[in-house]
């Protein structure tokens, strides 16, 4: 809990700094039985960039990175759209559009568990095809439609909008999946050291496929709710970028990139504390052309924050006693070593 | 010596991790022209004495002078900087890069702002004729043996001129030529006026190198005498705190133990090219079969095959009298074998995971993914082994890379105990850890055997071997060249190795 508490307050000192400008900020309403306020606007806009951070946390904590979502998010789209738009029913559209992503990750954990290829190269395959595949799919138009069930799924309300419900669901389901079962002290310990897990009769091959598959799955669901909450799928922008900010809630969060120990409540932090920051630029009129440099710099302080040899210089003078290095596992040399 | 005024001078250091006092008011002192051994258990504080002193960690309180002035040493650059070159017991080198590059890495000598290979080469080639060592300056470090990757890395510390020397247990992996070779190499340096700080846990070679020696023990020191004014007697006690009656014990049981008739396994011409040439192995419940052998002669390559861990090209293996097929870690462990790898920390523990993931992940293995080990159960068996073992910190959520080599040890052993084996397969489980861990495994092994346990014991040191089993079979360059009964002596293992091969000498 403690490698959250950085994170934790860059997101109270963003929803604060808002409070600043615009005082309703804070503000909730219930219209018509739904939940309207910009906090809510929050969590749900970032209600896709959460779910693909969830299931890349998983994929970090074995060591791995998936690049590929963004172009699984166009993929999602593009199938159900150009299904829905040939006259087809909503659900079969979505559960096509679901069932090629697990196909997609399935394709990804191949190429890292059996052929042993790096992650970062073997998403970057999909991550570069997938958005080609797309624009297959929809024959380079953006396919806009018009399905009151589809739409359900990215701007729907169930007094909340559903988008969050289903982010928050997945959370949920996978927060008891990992840490009922023994699902996530695996999941970690092939990432910390794959070839004593094996020797352990840790099945690693298998549980890396998993979390490539379930990465896409989540990519795919977020695919179908951008496309739901605009009407169209756009093969070109849909998800662009995505699985960068992703990957920023996931490290913001505290898993480390070098797998092993990971956090789902870190993740949700992350996750907001990048969305905040999105809708903080806007409401606190952040001219657009410096938008992304603040946002930058929002992120570096951050990371910074929790850099174990800053911490430690940070907290040297308030406890001497405290020793710093005992953050850092390795001596220099050692870990220069590997 | 004693009019001659300390090189290194460290007085009432103490250094605190969260939890635990790792050092507390430690006096050391280093003279020039030296061979200083430290010594104690694991955990006693012998690395964290040896980081305080080469800027890794930063001591609470106490002061460090080299010769004569306070320094403060905040990273092992400055260390190093200052004349304190450390070589540590697992090589801290590049493998990928040439020998003459991991000498003088960071000192290249330079033409025209770039690095001129050619004399690297040439000075890196003088460095190594300094301490004798033929080897090609221009080679890739992994081409060679730890051994003298090892003499590599001392090499490296020649080259800084250092006038302090650390060798972390450097002899761990060497076998006895190559002990030799360094020791020679030591003494050149010490009549050069370095001093040397040297950890090792083999007695034998503290008596034979060292001039002086410091004890410690749970974080303090316990004494600091000239090697020739005590007994090794008198060392093991101070070290461990205790009589070594134990010893005795696990001799007297290993003649008491029973095998049982039929042999609960079988190898029928295993073997694996270039791994093990094939051979016939029979192992039965209830008895220690011993694994003898130099570095390098095919031990643990042939448990690997016992264990599914590498595939057997030729042979078959019978458990119970009935053929298996043991493909991976998994199907040995179902059929009940477990496996130690000698390198615990690339293939045996997960370093960042708490002591108590670390004894559950077998079970946890076995048992797959959606059936977690209950709570309760996970902390009754923890507790159970942590005090078994000893295992210290008796704390199941301390992580596990933060233990010392014994308890790291004894974690990745009752990780397997948990399974419960009917064979258990041990490939060194006592390299690099101190005299008391080392006796509490080699007790722990004898009595498995006496419940009916099937134990595989591999390690380098041949007296353990000869100790704790009941039969040993001896291998030379990848290929089994006989058994001796558990009443052999080390001698007799030699000739056995040294028999046939003409070139091979017995020293």
């Amino acid at each position: 809990m403690k490698r959250l508490i950085w994170p934790l307050l860059a997101l109270v000192a963003l929803l604060l700094l808002n409070l600043v400008f615009t005082p309703s900020f804070f503000s909730l309403r219930l219209q018509d039985g739904h939940l309207f306020g910009s906090l809510v606007d929050i969590l749900r806009n970032g209600a896709p960039t959460l779910l693909i951070a969830l299931g890349m946390t998983l994929v970090i904590a074995t060591r791995g990175i998936d690049l590929s979502v963004g172009a699984v998010v166009a993929i999602a789209g593009a199938v159900a759209c150009t299904y829905i738009a040939d006259g087809g029913n909503a659900v079969v559209a979505m559960l096509m559009a679901l069932g090629l992503c697990l196909v997609l990750g399935l394709w990804n954990g191949f190429l890292v568990s059996v052929l042993g290829i790096q992650p970062i190269i073997a998403t970057l395959v999909l991550m570069t095809a997938g958005r080609g595949l797309a624009m297959l799919i929809t024959e380079g138009q953006i396919i806009t439609i018009n399905n009151d069930t589809f739409a359900f799924v990215g701007a729907g309300y169930l007094v909340l909008p559903v988008a969050i419900l289903i982010s928050l669901a997945v959370l949920a389901v996978m927060a008891l999946l990992t840490r009922r079962t023994a699902l996530g002290m695996l999941i970690e310990s092939v990432g910390v050291n794959p070839e004593a897990s094996r020797l352990a009769g840790v099945r690693s091959r298998t549980i890396i496929w998993t979390v490539y598959v379930f990465s896409a799955l989540c990519a795919g669901v977020a695919g179908l709710m951008i496309a739901s909450n605009v009407h169209a799928a756009d093969a070109n922008s849909a998800g662009l970028w995505i699985e960068m900010d992703a990957i920023l809630a996931v490290v913001i969060g505290g898993t480390s990139l070098a797998g092993g120990r990971y956090s789902l409540t870190g993740t949700l932090i992350g996750a907001l504390v990048i969305q905040t920051l999105t809708t903080t630029v806007l409401t606190i009129g952040v001219p657009t052309d410096t938008t992304l440099v603040f946002k930058a710099a929002v992120v570096i302080v951050v990371c910074l924050l929790q850099a174990p040899r800053l911490t430690g210089a940070l907290r040297r003078p308030v406890g001497p006693t405290s020793p710093p290095v005992a953050a850092v596992p390795q001596s220099p040399q050692e870990a220069g070593a590997r | 010596m004693t009019d001659v005024s300390p090189l290194v001078d460290i007085q009432g250091i103490t250094v605190t991790f969260p939890g635990v006092k790792a050092l507390q008011e430690v006096d050391f002192r280093l003279f020039p022209g030296e061979v200083h051994a430290l010594l104690g258990e694991n955990g006693a504080g012998k690395s964290t004495l040896i980081k305080a002193l080469t800027g890794v960690h930063t001591p609470d309180a106490g002061e460090i002078r080299l010769a004569g002035a306070p320094v403060s040493f905040h990273s092992p650059a400055q260390a190093q900087d200052a004349g304190i070159a450390t070589v540590y017991q697992e090589v801290n080198l590049c493998t990928n890069l040439s020998v003459a590059e991991n000498i003088l890495l960071g000192r290249e000598p330079r033409r025209f702002g770039s690095i001129d290979g050619r004399a690297m080469r040439a000075r890196a080639a003088e460095l190594l004729s300094r301490i004798g060592l033929h080897i090609d300056p221009g080679s890739a470090l992994g081409s060679h043996p730890i051994a003298v990757q090892q003499l590599v890395a001392i090499a490296r510390a020649v080259a800084v001129d250092a006038r302090v020397l650390i060798l972390d247990e450097p002899t761990s992996s060497l076998d006895a030529g190559e002990v030799a070779e360094l020791f020679r190499i030591m003494r050149v340096l010490r009549e050069n006026g370095v001093a040397i700080l040297f950890v090792s846990h083999f007695l034998d070679q503290v008596y034979e190198i060292a001039d002086r020696l410091t004890v410690l023990r749970n974080g303090a020191v316990v004494g600091e005498h000239a090697t020739t004014a005590v007994s090794r007697l008198e060392l093991v006690r101070a070290m461990i705190g205790r009589d070594l009656s134990v010893l005795d014990e696990v001799e007297q049981q290993a003649e008491r133990r029973v095998p049982s008739e039929t042999p609960l396994l079988r190898a029928e011409n295993l073997g694996r090219t270039g791994a093990i040439a094939p051979f016939d192995l029979e192992l039965h419940a209830g008895e220690v079969v011993g694994v003898a052998g130099l570095l390098g002669s095919g031990r643990t390559e042939l448990a690997r095959l016992l264990f599914g861990a590498d595939h057997a090209d030729s042979g078959r293996v019978l458990l119970d009298g009935r053929p298996v097929k043991l493909r991976t870690p998994r199907s040995a462990i179902a059929r009940r074998i477990a496996f130690t790898s000698e390198d615990r920390k690339a293939e045996g523990l997960v370093a960042d995971l708490t002591v108590r993931d670390n004894l559950i992940l077998a079970m946890q293995a076995a048992r797959g993914w959606y059936r977690q080990v209950p709570r309760r159960t996970a902390d009754e068996l923890v507790e159970k082994y942590v005090n078994a073992l000893d295992i210290r910190p008796a704390n199941p959520d301390a992580v596990v890379g933060t233990l010392s080599g014994g308890n790291q040890q004894k974690v990745l052993l009752a990780r397997w105990l948990i399974t419960q084996p009917r064979l258990l397969i041990l490939d060194e489980p006592t390299r690099g850890i101190d005299v008391g861990a080392k006796a509490q495994i080699q007790k722990v092994v004898t009595d498995l055997a006496a419940e009916g346990m099937a134990v595989l014991f591999i390690s380098a040191e041949l007296e353990e071997v000869m100790r704790v089993s009941d039969r040993v079979v001896v291998l030379r360059d990848r290929r089994m060249i006989g058994e001796l009964p558990g009443e052999a002596t080390v001698d007799d293992v030699l000739t056995m190795i040294a028999g046939e091969a003409e070139r091979v000498q017995v020293s």
